[in-house]
């Protein structure tokens, strides 16, 4: 028996395939094979002789069964080895193209905008972007004759023959949208209204469209006080750096007493950095909402008080992202919107950050 | 607005620098828009003594002269021919730039003899033309400043050039005593007096004045005096010289006049040469038609109801806004007729606007001159005429009467602090609106004439604050409305547009934002360019119409990246699309194009051209982002400019479409200069309903154990059978025990034809059964098959493919 050990074990580990481990198995263990007939002759033995043959048969069968296992095993390894060698492949080519979306710089900044006023209780208000001339220029105390009509550059709507009407015109400011939320929902409101708006006005840093965000907020005892802590909470949040604003008495129709303001900044080497240096920028016009825009709100002059502002997007865009020109918003060349454009997964929150 | 230095300190007393004079003007709200200071561009000259002058060696125009400065004596070769011992210049020491020539002084070898500085003649500094010889200067010391030494001999050679703007509400600030006085009530100085002693009247007029019953609202006061004998000529160099520095031509002296009361007290006035003008003065409305060549030398139609100054003859003057050529002062003018008249700022602005006339005059009198000036304004006129240019000056010829404009608003000292935030004791407010001519009586503050801009209370603040300036404003806290966690501010509208541009940005779509006109030809494309989206004053012909959707603007902007060599592109929008020119005719719309390949070209052979079903593709995952149902229609109809047999048009009933898509057509392409293929798709965001349920939960999942089993069947179809019909054909089989049913194979072409017949193709359908209850027999999954293919054959006539 123990010849017909070494003789199988011995085999198998030189068997140079399955077939022939096959063959060998057939050989040894299979029905008809040499073990098995071996094992057939277990009953013609005595019980004594028995008890020594049978356990001793079947260990060897167990053993050539394991041999065989372990060299079916081995070779499969082996054959595994030889195919992932062959199966060689350039990892440096390129992978299976994918598209790559990109979001505007408007839309980013406007949501940044947004985030951080919604954390100052500030809802997002919007209106149409052809209005008739009373929300957009009446309701904001700037009746018929006042020059600030004509040095708005205002696009106006066609008038068909007979419609006697004043014609509509392309909102110039998103003002409007101030008078339209007051009217809808009254006091005390806060709210920021972001979009489009048109000037009739071409040129190295002017486009006919742009962006703007109205800012509103109408309470008891809303002061002009509040308006500069606002800002400065928003400019700060937005640039991501203190950012000090200085106001300047200045005259829009539609508030009183009236202020530009300036944010701190240096021109140092040519660019613009906000939040340092001893230079100031202009950056928007603000003041306390005219008593008559607050009447025309269907708001009492008497009884509420607050401030609005107006902030140009494309502006806050352009400081913060640096980039040059604002033509190149609103062209649409594939360069600049993969350059300029933002991730697409890139949601501005206050809790995330707002600076990518 | 510009004015001198020196204008100013005819009008303000005060010590204050330059630098300190802009702050306060820039804070006050009289922005300062820039500023000329000649004194700056002179900081490095200083003086010199010419101590020796001897002939130049090698040349006979040039001199060797040895010239006293700061520094030492120092060798300076001229060119000058009054380069000469014993005068006193001006010495450019090497390093020092000359802006007259552009060069920067150094020490330089001429013909051969060392050189260490430059004399200057003005025109070399930019002081004027001069350049007969370098400066002789009658006084000064060696070494002292030449900016000095002009500041205290000749103050008008550096007087500073200050522009201001000057903000619709302030027309007392388009005169610089209306300046000054603000910059006093700021405490930079005191305002001096200009008072006037008129004229005395030395004949009775020859002529009258009269204002039409219906002119007196647009004209309440008209005044005038003849001056008799005058000699017309030039100003007297100090006019010439104020005019020519805020950039007026002097004309003659007569004109000059009215220019300089014009920006000194903003007072607009006009002279008439008597001698042209006949017989009467009336003012009065036009009837229209009337023609007039204006000063500017062209010929204006007046329309009816507009104000003219006419004479016996015929209108001579648009009132308020421009004279007359004929009736103009000439230098040969010995009789003028000096006027000043208030006329009603709304008037002359309708008017000027509709002539299209912008000159000083309509600039103040539609912005508001000082009504009370208007007589007071007419005697410095005529005192300065006489003083200078002789004659005798008439009585007053007037009609009407200062219009009153008193008002008194309530000082309210403590809205300055509610209003605004700042604390100001109650006597600096009243010493302020003092100073800039409020009448106080008690708390109620009297307006100054010159103010129209005061209309209230809030204007009394503005006043104090700005005064005090809001430079010294201390931000205030403002709390949240409630407190707590805020609640969301974005409408469900809005999050759904962020949805969608969020969503197509994922599905590889680069966000574009166009603008919101575009071309006639573009918009007809599209549905639109009709008159209702027309602009009446567009900036070009390329922005005519409000677009009818952004997709015209996003294909020219992949025609234009195409120029540029990117010729495979994905682009989107979410913005207004305009339908009409009323306010609500507007609708915020998504809108992808897909133009060329997928990709570039490479080594996994992935590249395909862009077709309908990417487009749809992802008009589903857009719709799917902003909360569309699942179960829609798709019609043929959608709009002229896709492909009308490769479109489709998304639809939640007969009525309400969420959407099209489709191939966009080819004439469109040619038209907007495409290479195709080009797929694009529209979701109107606002057509799709909001969820009613306000519940967050999303109900019970339906898991079975049981296994689902898939069969699957292909049909031979009349090739117009649309796949949406198989799929609900078979769907409807059994409804509680199909999961789903989808294509997964189409044959269809000359081949399949030719295997099924003529007009014949195959749809293969896979169809999930799911069993709930119990795991299925055979038997009856072989029920279920055959109700499949009854239902397909009784909804499309199709069988089963043998």
């Amino acid at each position: 028996m123990e010849e017909l050990r070494q003789k199988y074990i011995a085999a198998i580990a030189e068997a140079a395939d399955e077939g022939a481990l096959e063959a060998l198995r057939v050989q040894a263990v299979g029905k008809k094979g040499e073990v098995s007939l071996k094992m057939r002759e277990l009953g013609k033995m005595s019980p004594e002789e028995r008890q020594v043959a049978g356990p001793a048969l079947n260990a060897l069968k167990d053993e050539i069964n394991s041999a065989l296992a372990a060299k079916k095993a081995s070779l499969a390894d082996v054959a595994l080895e030889e195919r992932l060698r062959a199966e060689w492949l350039d990892v440096t080519l390129p992978g299976r193209p994918r598209r790559q979306g990109t979001i505007h710089p408007i839309s980013q900044v406007t949501e940044e905008v947004t985030a951080i006023f919604a954390d100052m209780g500030f809802a997002v208000a919007e209106g149409p972007q052809v209005e008739d001339d009373w929300h957009n220029f009446d309701a904001l105390n700037i009746p018929g004759h006042h020059p600030a009509r004509a040095e708005m550059d205002t696009f106006y709507m066609a008038r068909a023959e007979g419609d006697n009407r004043p014609p509509h015109v392309l909102r110039t400011h998103t003002s409007p949208v101030q008078i339209r939320s007051m009217m809808k929902h009254g006091a005390p409101i806060r709210i920021i209204c972001p979009g489009r708006v048109y000037r009739c006005d071409y040129d190295q840093t002017h486009t006919p469209m742009f962006h703007q965000v109205e800012g509103l907020a109408i309470g008891k005892d809303i002061s002009m006080a509040n308006l500069k802590w606002v800002l400065e909470e928003f400019f700060s949040a937005f640039f991501g750096t203190h950012v000090e604003t200085r106001f300047r008495a200045s005259h829009f129709p539609f508030t009183e007493p009236s202020a530009e303001v300036d944010i701190r900044c240096s021109w140092e080497g040519g660019t613009v950095k906000v939040g340092e240096g001893d230079d100031w920028l202009e950056v928007l016009g603000s003041g306390m909402v005219h008593p008559k825009v607050l009447t025309a709100g269907n708001i009492d002059p008497v009884a509420w008080q607050g401030f609005a502002f107006g902030i140009g997007i494309d502006r806050l865009a352009m400081l913060k992202y640096g980039i040059p020109d604002l033509r190149a918003f609103f062209d649409s060349d594939l360069r600049w919107l993969r350059h300029y454009g933002f991730a697409t997964l890139d949601m501005p929150t206050v809790h995330g950050g707002l600076n990518r | 607005m510009k004015f001198t230095l020196s204008w100013l300190k005819h009008h303000l007393d005060t010590q204050a620098t330059l630098d300190e004079i802009l702050d306060a003007l820039t804070d006050l709200g009289l922005e300062v828009e820039g500023v000329e200071n000649p004194a700056a561009k002179l900081g490095a000259f200083t003086i010199g003594k010419v101590l020796k002058a001897e002939k130049h060696p090698d040349a006979d125009k040039l001199r060797v002269c040895i010239v006293q400065t700061d520094e030492g004596e120092s060798q300076i070769i001229c060119g000058a021919p009054n380069a000469r011992e014993g005068i006193t210049v001006v010495v450019a020491k090497p390093g020092t730039y000359v802006p007259g020539i552009d060069t920067t002084i150094s020490v330089g070898k001429i013909r051969g003899i060392e050189s260490h500085g430059m004399m200057c003649s003005e025109r070399e500094m930019e002081m004027s033309d001069e350049h007969d010889g370098i400066i002789e200067l009658p006084s000064g010391e060696v070494g002292q400043s030449f900016a000095d030494w002009l500041a205290e001999n000749r103050p008008e050679k550096v007087d500073p050039v200050i522009e201001i703007a000057i903000t619709p509400n302030r027309p007392d600030a388009l005169g610089v005593e209306g300046v000054a006085r603000d910059l006093a009530a700021r405490g930079l100085g005191t305002l001096i007096p200009r008072e006037v002693e008129p004229v005395p009247a030395a004949f009775a007029a020859p002529f009258t004045v009269t204002i039409d019953e219906d002119t007196l609202d647009g004209c309440p006061l008209f005044a005038g005096r003849l001056i008799r004998g005058v000699k017309n000529g030039p100003s007297p160099q100090w006019l010439q010289d104020a005019l020519r520095a805020i950039g007026l031509r002097p004309i003659s002296f007569l004109v000059d006049v009215t220019n300089f009361f014009t920006y000194d007290r903003n007072r607009p006035l006009h002279v008439f040469d008597a001698d042209k003008v006949k017989g009467n003065l009336r003012v009065h409305r036009a009837r229209g038609g009337e023609t007039l060549v204006a000063l500017d030398d062209k010929e204006y139609t007046l329309q009816a109801g507009q104000m003219v100054i006419s004479d016996d003859e015929g209108p001579e003057s648009i009132a308020g806004i421009m004279g007359g050529a004929a009736t103009g002062c000439t230098e040969e003018t010995v009789n003028v007729f000096v006027e000043s008249a208030y006329w009603d700022p709304i008037q002359i602005a309708y008017t000027g606007r509709a002539l299209k006339i912008n000159s000083d005059a309509r600039y103040r009198f539609e912005r508001g001159v000082d009504p009370a000036f208007t007589p007071i304004g007419l005697e410095h006129a005529v005192r300065m005429i006489v003083d200078h240019a002789g004659g005798e000056a008439s009585e007053l010829i007037v009609a009407g009467a200062v219009p009153d404009t008193d008002r008194a608003y309530r000082l309210d000292t403590k809205r300055v602090e509610s209003l605004v935030g700042m604390e100001i004791p109650d006597a600096e407010q009243r010493a302020t609106l003092e100073a800039l001519g409020f009448r106080l009586e008690g708390d109620m503050a009297h307006v100054p004439s010159w103010r129209p801009d005061v209309q209230g209370e809030a204007d009394l603040v503005e006043e104090v604050a700005r005064v005090a300036s809001l430079t010294k404003l201390q931000g205030v806290p403002m709390s949240r409305a409630t407190p707590g966690v805020p609640e969301p501010v974005l409408t469900p509208m809005q999050r759904r547009e962020s949805m969608a541009r969020r969503t197509m940005a994922a599905l590889g779509y680069n966000e574009c934002v166009t603008y919101s006109f575009i071309d006639q030809a573009a918009a007809e494309l599209f549905g639109g360019g009709g008159d209702a989206t027309k602009l009446e004053n567009p900036i070009s012909s390329e922005m005519s119409h409000m677009r009818p959707s952004p997709l015209p603007a996003l294909l020219q902007a992949a025609a234009r990246n195409q120029a540029r060599g990117f010729a495979d592109l994905a682009l989107f929008e979410v913005g207004p699309a305009f339908h009409g020119g009323e306010p609500e005719e507007q609708n915020q719309v998504a809108v992808g194009l897909l133009v060329g390949h997928t990709g570039p070209r490479d080594v996994h052979g992935t590249r395909r051209g862009v077709d309908t079903f990417d487009a749809k593709a992802d008009i589903e995952a857009v719709l799917a982002a902003v909360g569309a149902p699942a179960k829609v229609q798709i019609r043929r109809d959608a709009p002229g400019w896709f492909h009308p047999g490769r479109s489709g048009a998304i639809c939640l009933g007969p009525k309400n479409v969420l959407g099209v898509f489709g191939e966009v057509h080819p004439k469109v392409l040619a038209a907007l200069d495409v290479k195709g293929p080009a797929v694009a798709f529209t979701v109107d965001l606002a057509a799709i309903p909001f969820p009613k349920a306000k519940s967050a939960s999303r109900g019970a999942m339906e898991l079975s154990d049981l296994q689902a089993v898939e069969r699957d069947f292909a049909f031979v179809l009349d090739a117009n059978v649309e796949a949406l019909d198989l799929v609900n054909a078979a769907a409807g089989a059994d409804k509680a025990l199909i999961e789903e049913v989808r294509v997964f194979d189409e044959f269809h072409g000359p081949k399949a034809e030719a295997q099924m017949g003529e007009g014949k193709k195959s749809l293969a359908i896979t169809v999930r059964l799911q069993p709930k209850v119990k795991t299925l027999t055979e038997e009856e999954i072989e029920a279920v098959g055959k109700k499949v293919i009854e239902k397909v054959a009784k909804a499309t006539g199709g069988t089963l493919r043998g």
